[in-house]
């Protein structure tokens, strides 16, 4: 016999892990069992306990993480509609339900503002995250009494209102007080509140996605409100923390693809006879081929030659890519780098010395010699400029990687220097940001070069990951 | 259910006080996962970056348990014979010049007997009366072939030898794998196991754990310091600076009797958490005075 309330949450459990498996994580029906016993021994009394035992019996990585976080809490919410604590002890609403405008005092916004520097100062999670509710639940209201699904709850409004970031100065002041003599470690406690800030406003985002899937139910708010894992993140509308989690995943991806390619490399290596040798040998076993020969193969590493579109459109998507083969650079013998985004300019150098590669991309463009006489991309002009003065660093053991959406502005895009970088190299792949449904659309010249070269389609880092790891010759 | 189980910890808030009774501070979740793989009996695969005690973890279990640990350290090119068993061929030959009369049949099955089998980790773990926690230590390192091997013992704890039979676990081990994600573990592997993330821990945790291990330190020094190896974990460093490296970095202020974090004394030990050039560089750069 199954009671209502285990239905209910059997109808979670599997709610929660339809959505997982929307946003790509690798779920099958023996980890929803494991999951149901996880919560069978440990209760439902404490939810982060809930939270812990879900993520071990579910996750498979701590990429998936954050994906999991934000469905768990639309799926296992802390409470319906007004938070517990904010209803049982409601903050002191202004009798005046006026909008505030500009210049006017508004004594709730200030009051929250007052207690959230306390929170922050104290570094009181629990505090925090019930200022979370109340602010949404005071701010983040809109279009109330309209039709049904005009309606709804944004953080975005909320913490417009509240500014929790023109709190640093002040809660920065209260904890120098608090502390008396200065240290070094003064330096680094602004980026410590800046971090405090931010998680509050993670917080309130959450607080507020619970308050709309109440609306509208989970399943659609954990199909659009949850943000994919970072190597599902589309380069082309990747944003400023998305690309920064994406270069934290280099250096892991990188040593993968190593092993993979190590991997691939061994197998190559052996298990090819040779005719002629294992005969020959076989001579002096009276014609018995007892011991065969095996080919052997010569112990070179291929080389790599990156040519990269950096101009605004594409640039996340070159970024990543150069990193993370300058990343494997000991995988291939010789690795040479080169941009453009009307002129071609080789920037392996740069690539190598730099030490922050946040800004590898402005430095490219303000070093390197990458535009002409207008700042648009101009694919044909870019490769007839490297034939012409780069043309040696392609070999017949060289592999080029082309990186680009081919979105010429209507120039010519100059095939014949793409026959002659091709007819040089061993191997050339373009990898195209863009789905291949866009590439017969507008400006693309994408069509024309997959006649020349193999173009595959990269949206994401997974995808890279993959082409890289089967693509490039050992 | 708690048959299957090892039966360490008897509730959450139970392993969160053994595990600190052992020294071992663990954050909830650690101390839930680590519960829930003792009482659902299934292995514990821990990922993180190196230095936060993974490796740590499975010695407190043990302890808590006073259990037996067995440790299976992985390493490139490990294989059956170093893993789970081999038989003894020296012995083998040495038995069989001995009884050199006996026929055929006798020597055979005697050969292949329990006295010539020479037990590897895994199935020293696996035939243990005592209790035992199975530590199977940096799984990346290994080959893949090695995870296969290792299936058969994870999911079921039961070992098969060609020459004996299938030998099952009279007792189920607590297995913990660790990994550091040099290589993309098997789906086959991660779906027998819970699976743990065991990242740097928050400040008041970390906190915690330095005064723990570090006693004599002064309380606000120790606040700062947490707060510095913060700041450097969040920015983009070659190698983070992990617990370990804090409790060194606390040790070594200790020993040079450092009474508050100046710039002298960062720049003198800026070496003991960072291991690389590039990022001395730069952590030194973030930690300069304006």
């Amino acid at each position: 016999m199954t009671t209502p309330q285990q239905a209910d949450t059997a109808a979670r459990l599997t709610g929660l892990v339809r959505s997982l498996r929307g946003h790509g994580l690798p779920i099958g029906p023996a980890e929803t069992v494991d999951a149901a016993a996880v919560l069978d021994v440990l209760g439902f009394t404490d939810r982060e306990r809930m939270r812990a035992g879900l993520a071990a019996a579910l996750l498979r990585s701590e990429g998936q993480r954050t994906v999991f976080d934000a469905a768990f809490d639309l799926f296992f919410p802390l409470g319906v509609g007004t938070p517990e604590a904010v209803r049982a002890d409601p903050p002191a609403v202004p009798d005046d339900p006026e909008p505030p405008r500009f210049g006017r005092p508004d004594p709730l916004r200030e009051r929250l503002r007052e207690r959230l520097a306390e929170a922050l100062a104290a570094d009181d999670r629990a505090a925090q995250a019930r200022l979370a509710g109340e602010v949404v639940e005071a701010f983040g209201r809109y279009g109330t009494g309209g039709s049904p699904g005009s309606d709804g709850w944004s953080a975005q409004q909320a913490l417009g209102r509240l500014a929790p970031e023109t709190l640093l100065a002040r809660v920065l002041a209260a904890l120098r007080e608090r502390q008396g003599a200065p240290d070094l470690s003064d330096l680094v406690l602004a980026d410590e509140i800046r971090r405090r800030i931010r998680d509050f406003r993670a917080m309130a985002a959450g607080e507020a996605r619970r308050r709309v899937a109440e609306l509208r139910g989970p399943e659609r708010i954990a199909e659009r409100a949850v943000a994919p894992t970072a190597d599902l993140v589309d380069f082309l509308y990747a944003g400023r923390d998305q690309v920064a989690e994406l270069r934290r995943t280099v250096h892991p991806l990188a040593r993968k693809l190593a092993t993979r390619l190590a991997a691939r490399r061994r197998r190559a290596a052996r298990g090819e006879i040779d005719l002629r040798r294992t005969l020959r040998r076989s001579l002096t076993t009276g014609g018995v081929p007892l011991r065969p020969a095996y080919r052997l193969r010569r112990p070179a590493r291929p080389e790599l030659v990156l040519l990269c579109d950096v101009s605004g459109s594409v640039a996340g998507f070159a970024d990543f890519t150069m990193l993370l083969v300058q990343a494997m650079s000991e995988q291939f013998s010789k690795v040479r780098v080169f941009a453009f985004v009307n002129r071609t300019a080789e920037v392996t150098g740069l690539l190598r010395g730099g030490d922050d590669p946040a800004r590898l991309a402005a430095r490219i463009l303000a070093e390197a010699k990458v535009t002409g006489y207008h700042g648009n991309s101009d694919y044909g002009s870019a490769l007839g400029g490297f034939v012409e003065h780069h043309l040696d660093a392609v070999g017949p053991r060289t592999c080029v990687l082309v990186l680009g959406d081919a979105r010429n502005n209507g120039r010519d895009p100059n095939l014949d220097a793409l026959r002659r970088i091709a007819g040089r190299a061993r191997r050339v792949f373009w990898l195209n940001p863009e789905q291949p449904s866009l590439w017969p659309t507008g400006d693309s010249a994408a069509l024309a070069y997959a006649g020349v070269v193999e173009m595959h389609s990269c949206r994401n880092a997974r995808r890279l990951g993959e082409l890289i790891a089967r693509l490039l010759p050992v | 259910m708690s048959d299957n189980g090892t039966g360490f910890f008897t509730s959450v808030a139970d392993a969160a006080e053994q595990l600190a009774a052992t020294g071992y501070l663990a954050s909830p979740a650690v101390a839930t996962t680590v519960f829930l793989a003792d009482r659902l009996g299934k292995p514990l695969l821990v990922e993180g970056p190196a230095g936060v005690g993974k490796t740590e973890l499975a010695k407190a279990v043990a302890e808590i348990g006073r259990a037996r640990l067995v440790r299976l350290q992985c390493y490139e090119g490990i294989d059956e014979a170093r893993a789970l068993y081999e038989w003894n061929h020296a012995k083998q030959l040495l038995r069989i010049t001995a009884g050199r009369d006996e026929g055929w049949q006798e020597a055979r099955t005697d050969i292949f007997g329990e006295e010539f089998l020479l037990t590897r980790p895994l199935l020293t773990a696996i035939r243990g009366e005592e209790p035992t926690v199975l530590l199977i230590d940096e799984m990346d390192k290994a080959d893949v072939e090695v995870e296969a091997l290792l299936l058969e013992v994870l999911s079921d704890f039961q070992v098969t030898v060609p020459e004996l039979g299938t030998i099952t676990a009279s007792r189920r081990p607590f297995v913990l794998l660790t990994s550091n994600a040099t290589r993309e573990l098997s789906e086959a592997l991660r779906r027998r196991c819970l699976f743990l993330h065991l990242g740097y821990p928050d400040a008041e945790l970390e906190r915690r754990i330095v005064r723990l291990k570090v006693p004599g330190l002064d309380g606000t020094l120790a606040e700062s310091l947490v707060r510095v190896v913060g700041a450097l974990r969040a920015m983009e460093l070659r190698k983070a600076p992990s617990v370990a490296e804090t409790i060194d970095w606390a040790r070594t202020l200790l020993a040079l009797g450092a009474a508050t974090l100046d710039e002298t004394v960062v720049r003198d030990t800026l070496g003991v958490i960072l291991k690389h050039q590039d990022d001395v560089r730069k952590a030194a750069q973030k930690l300069t005075p304006a």
